[in-house]
């Protein structure tokens, strides 16, 4: 963390919390570009935050940061589980403390990154053979239910190449779950996958919240699926967070008339959850500028 | 015909500046670059030999074992049959070569000695190392890239399992280790065509090649060529793990990575063979 030192409220119970979180990278001319700025928001426990936003709006990179991926210039990401009551700051965290920080949260990745080399099963066993001294057998029974949770028991000495898209997906839901994890983050969970198979995997996402009472962070800019899932939702434009707040919320802006919406932030929220082609989003800057964006960020 | 004016005095001297200026830029941005890369390699060793000794100290840190076989046949077995058939070759062409040569001196049986020592201490770890880069370092590299790509290096890390405890150092070690294999196989195959050549074509006796070859080589020429195996393993497996966990670029990229470690696996190995030459020659070794 670098600059004015920022914190988290000490009255409020989070699970992570960001405080005025800055991401800077070089364009093709060396200048450097706030792809995040003045990023704050809370997750608390046992909810389902959605992260929503257009292309190039730094969904991604909010949660690289995040899972400690990418270390940003400004700010402060503080993690507070069960197992670590005092918050702590990842980006002022040694690795052996980031490590632990990560034993505590799962997360399945965008094309579910299962390890190509080893059968579904070995996957799902790896995470537990490298973190814990438990025999074989309880590793294989914990497996068995990782599985089960997901429905892919009979895919288990699968190897990743023979797996469906969705079938990926939910083995590397159960890989992610495989600690027991107090934080699930999901990226793109519905990405790629047909509507059946993306319903699928979100009542599979929102069974897993209410049995495991896991905090979850969906980063998607998949509305329908957002929608199904979300207890709050963020939304994120050009690396700043434009509206936090509950489902509802953005629904009534999603079923408002434009004219009727009380700003300029709250029409352009309704443009992108209506998937419009014309309004603040686009003519703000003119299309051809808002394309620009999306290219080079 | 152009119409153009030739260009001023005063616009070829800014342009011969420019010039001047831009190369020396160049060279600037190539040596930053280098220096980067060398410094990348160092760590990624330093930092691989950091994970091995703290699990000889601690028992908790886990190096797998049957990462470390799986990767000693991947790297080591399976090139076997190629080492011993480049090494018979070349045994083969050392004993045609030298034999005229050797045969005006009237020292033709001085052959054993010759192929003996080239082979220990020269031939036997930098051929073997030559096929290992491209066999073992190819694949390394375009395995870790690959994996980059998939995403799976960060899932790794999101699991908390440092990549390079967990990928680099099996196929370091693996490919050190099996490096000092294939020397002492290569070692032997070349000096096996060198004696096969000699008894079928020069005919020079087996027992007589054998006798020149034990004469001629001491224990130190062996030893001196296990070690060059060894720093060799490391030099491929490194540059490998290297270039693959430095892949963007989609599949470009790790098709570019594979041909890249070849090429600077082949050029480390040679330098650092000169290298060790030119210290075992200042210290008689």
């Amino acid at each position: 963390m670098s600059g004015m030192r920022v914190v988290p409220e000490e009255s409020q119970k989070f699970v992570i919390s960001v405080r005025q979180l800055a991401k800077l990278f070089a364009d093709q001319q060396g200048r450097p570009v706030r792809v995040l700025d003045d990023i704050t928001f809370d997750v608390y426990p046992g909810e389902t935050l959605v992260v929503m936003g257009g292309s190039g709006c730094g969904k991604s990179t909010l949660l690289n940061c995040l899972i400690g991926e990418l270390r940003p210039e400004e700010g402060g990401i503080f993690y507070q589980t069960r197992v670590m009551p005092q918050p702590i700051n990842i980006l002022d965290a040694r690795e052996e403390q980031l490590n632990e920080v990560r034993k505590r949260f799962g997360i399945l990745f965008q094309s579910g990154a299962l390890f190509n080399s080893m059968t579904v099963a070995e996957n799902i066993a790896l995470p537990l053979k490298e973190h814990s001294y438990v025999d074989p057998s309880i590793i294989d029974i914990v497996v068995t239910l990782k599985l089960q949770q997901v429905h892919m028991l009979p895919h288990r000495d699968k190897m990743p190449a023979q797996l469906s898209g969705g079938q990926k997906k939910r083995a590397g839901l159960a890989r992610a779950t495989a600690l027991d994890p107090e934080i699930l983050f999901y990226d793109e969970p519905s990405a790629g996958l047909d509507p059946v198979t993306s319903a699928a995997i979100d009542e599979l996402i929102i069974d897993l919240s209410k049995k495991l009472s896991v905090t979850s962070v969906v980063v998607t800019h998949e509305m329908d699926s957002a929608f199904r899932i979300a207890d709050r939702m963020v939304m994120l434009d050009r690396g700043r967070v434009l509206r936090i707040g509950p489902r509802g919320e953005f629904e009534r802006i999603r079923d408002t008339a434009p004219e009727r919406l009380a700003d300029e932030d709250e029409r352009l929220i309704h443009q992108f959850l209506n998937g419009k082609t014309e309004g603040p989003l686009t003519d703000a800057a003119g299309m051809s500028e808002y394309e620009k964006w999306i290219v080079t960020g | 015909m152009s119409d153009a004016a030739p260009p001023s005095r005063t616009g070829r001297l800014t342009a011969a500046v420019t010039a001047f200026g831009q190369m020396g830029y160049n060279a600037r941005h190539r040596f930053v670059r280098d220096v980067r890369y060398l410094g990348g390699v160092g760590y990624l060793v330093g930092d691989t030999l950091a994970w091995v000794v703290r699990a000889l100290v601690f028992r908790r840190v886990k190096l797998g074992a049957s990462a470390l076989a799986s990767q000693m046949v991947r790297v080591g077995v399976r090139s076997i049959p190629i080492v011993v058939l480049i090494q018979v070759f070349i045994g083969i062409i050392l004993a045609l070569q030298l034999a005229p040569t050797l045969e005006d001196y009237g020292s033709l049986e001085k052959v054993a000695d010759i192929i003996g020592l080239a082979m220990f201490r020269e031939l036997g770890p930098l051929l073997s190392a030559v096929v290992l880069s491209g066999f073992a370092g190819a694949s390394i590299a375009a395995e870790i890239g690959a994996m980059v790509e998939s995403e799976e290096i960060k899932a790794l890390r999101a699991h908390a399992l440092n990549p390079i405890r967990f990928l680099v150092v099996p196929r370091l070690l693996a490919t050190v280790i099996m490096m000092v294999g294939l020397t002492v196989v290569a070692d032997v195959v070349g000096v096996l065509g060198g004696l096969l050549t000699s008894w079928l074509v020069l005919d020079i006796h087996p027992w007589s090649y054998l006798d020149n070859t034990q004469v001629a080589l001491f224990y130190r020429d062996f030893f001196t060529g296990l070690v060059k195996g060894g720093v060799f393993g490391v030099l491929i497996a490194a540059i490998a793990c290297y270039e693959g966990l430095n892949v963007t670029g989609g599949a470009e990229g790790v098709g570019r990575a594979t041909t890249s470690t070849v090429v600077k696996s082949i050029v480390a190995l040679i330098a650092t063979d000169c290298v060790f030459t030119a210290v075992f020659f200042i210290f008689k070794l």
